[in-house]
């Protein structure tokens, strides 16, 4: 074939710059990729390199100016009881986030991949994707709407008459507020609507992967079929559950809109970022809690691939 | 174990303490939006009442005279715009490569164009945000641009790919020994087979980046994206009604790419893989 094309007659320049670069294949993949790696390889990479950098400077505490001399002292900054209380906190919400996500949204790939239709599974594979493209922020807002003191679910517990009920929700310690979203069980629930379809498709696509020969031959060797979805189904679904459990569990760890709007106001990780590099102007701070999540983030990768994750993504 | 019922009798049907459980978690994806709707039309501008003690079109009346909206919205067009091209532009050159060579660090290479994405926005923007800083460039149209065409690429790589990956290698081989040459054999065969996806790639980059504000919030200076009006909205709320009008608006706005990708791409399932 390449004969043929080099012998082509060589009509026009655009013809001969064809050949040649049929002849060099290297040149022709460094002409793809040279921009686009430019982009991600040189400003992206480039800058993310750049401000963990910074996380070996330092602030001086009377200046407000950043040291450029390398040190550890950021870091060690790190391990004070607030930086320890807010890192908490943060992996303590996310953790929970990640099993809620678990749970509601199980049963609904379940169905999605074992019982639905075709044009069922149509109409079900939008109402995940239609949610996870829409705009966060109005996603977000709509759960303060709802959420609000005055609004939809205060009405439904006083309908039902349960306020005494949500009462004693929000009096409970530490999970309770003046308000639904005021509290940290408002956060816990704005954090799973949010990241919920993450946790759906890679559970979905597991299941549907589970042979339907398999969960046969269960069950004519006699298994119940609630033996069969423990000890076939379930242990079949783990990578899927791994894979969704990275998404809910990175974006719940890196988020400081949710925390900002909804809660009690007391700092996450993001929202420590978010406020060392602007109102502080600390950047080295700010770059020493962005490692937070990446390492944090690094060993659940690490967990999660033995879990067989990687394969299901 | 509502979920092991439900397998009792596969083949026929689920349980209903299944079908209960999916239908809870349809409607607690879907629900929620249709409460912004409602509160776009109440006459409630002080709290958030339900039910709303009376309906009115009176804020989207109001909404369309605001110049500070109109501003926003025709800057978050500009930027979704110029985004998605060059997104388009890197995300279909990266696909192309990887499609047609083997080469070492190609691993590395599907990483990095995933990483925008992988990582959290705060972690992108942040540093986007401290290299524009140490650079000496000062925010503008362009740095916002600059932050949504990095994590928009992922999603036009991913359905230029996938819809790639399934042509056949034949034609393109077909075409050349015809006695085309690459840019030809390329405007003639590939671009005609790859363009719905990259139609839908295009698409969804546009509401990706429509709807940005995490990243947005570090690269942008004075500049306000729509998105970004709203937040300020929801940290210090000045105009209650009209932030949800914006709010039904930017849903309607990003709705119909979505779905038009959705379109394109639906015998393929092709946007599946391209999820935030």
């Amino acid at each position: 074939m390449s004969a043929l094309a080099a012998d082509a007659p060589a009509r026009g320049p655009l013809r001969r710059f064809s050949n040649f670069l049929y002849r060099r294949p290297k040149l022709t993949l460094a002409l793809l990729l040279l921009p686009p790696m430019l982009w991600l390889g040189v400003v992206y990479l480039g800058s993310l390199a750049a401000l963990l950098a910074q996380s070996m400077f330092s602030v001086d505490d009377f200046s407000g100016l950043t040291v450029y001399q390398p040190t550890l002292k950021t870091y060690g900054e790190l391990f004070q009881p607030a930086s320890l209380d807010i890192i908490l906190r943060t992996v303590v919400m996310a953790a929970s986030v990640t099993l809620g996500c678990a749970v509601i949204g199980f049963p609904l790939a379940y169905y999605m991949a074992r019982f639905a239709g075709l044009r069922a599974k149509a109409v079900f594979y939008l109402a995940v994707m239609l949610p996870l493209w829409s705009n966060y922020l109005v996603r977000v807002y709509s759960w303060k709407l709802i959420l609000a003191k005055e609004g939809v679910i205060t009405w439904l517990f006083g309908l039902v008459g349960l306020d005494g009920l949500l009462d004693w929700i929000l009096a409970l310690p530490v999970v309770g507020g003046p308000s639904l979203s005021a509290s940290y069980i408002g956060m816990w629930v704005v954090f799973m609507y949010i990241w919920l379809p993450y946790m759906i498709l890679p559970v979905e696509a597991a299941l549907e992967r589970v042979p339907r020969s398999l969960i046969e031959a269960s069950a004519d060797l006699g298994a119940h079929p609630r033996q069969t979805f423990r000890n076939v189904i379930l242990p079949l679904a783990v990578p899927g559950i791994a894979a969704g459990s990275i998404f809910t569990f990175s974006l719940t760890l890196g988020d400081y809109i949710i925390p900002n709007l909804i809660g009690n106001s007391r700092p996450f990780i993001g929202m420590v970022v978010y406020s060392y590099q602007g109102t502080a102007g600390n950047i080295p701070g700010a770059a020493a809690f962005t490692l937070v999540p990446i390492l944090v983030m690094a060993l659940y990768l690490a967990a999660a691939k033995r879990l067989g994750a990687f394969d299901a993504l | 174990m509502s979920r092991a019922r439900g397998s009792t009798r596969a083949g026929t049907g689920a349980g209903l303490g299944l079908r209960a459980a999916a239908l809870f978690g349809l409607l607690f994806l879907n629900l929620p939006l249709v409460f912004i709707l409602l509160y776009a039309l109440t006459t409630d501008d002080r709290s958030f009442t339900f039910p709303p003690p009376g309906l009115t079109l009176r804020w989207f009346v109001l909404a369309w005279s605001r110049a500070d909206i109109w501003q926003a919205l025709a800057l978050s067009v500009e930027v979704a715009l110029a985004g998605m091209g060059l997104a388009l532009l890197l995300g279909t050159l990266a696909s192309l490569a990887m499609f047609r060579f083997r080469f070492f660090g190609r691993e590395a290479v599907t990483l990095l164009i995933l990483l925008p994405i992988a990582l959290p926005g705060i972690v992108t923007g942040i540093s986007l945000r401290s290299a524009f800083d140490i650079a000496g460039i000062s925010f503008s149209y362009w740095t916002i641009v600059l932050g949504h065409a990095t994590f928009c690429i992922v999603v036009v790589y991913n359905n230029v790919i996938a819809r790639l990956r399934r042509s056949s290698p034949a034609l393109i081989e077909a075409s050349m020994d015809l006695g085309a040459d690459s840019f030809q054999t390329f405007r003639h065969v590939v671009l005609p087979n790859v363009a719905t996806a990259l139609l839908a790639g295009g698409m969804l980059a546009f509401a990706l980046s429509f709807d940005e504000v995490i990243v947005t919030t570090f690269t942008a200076g004075q500049q306000e994206t729509l998105p970004i009006w709203m937040l300020a909205q929801l940290l210090r709320p000045r105009d209650r009604p009209l932030t949800n009008v914006v709010a039904v608006f930017v849903i309607a706005v990003t709705l119909l790419p979505i779905l038009g990708a959705y379109y394109l791409t639906r015998d393929t399932h092709d946007a599946s893989g391209s999820g935030k």
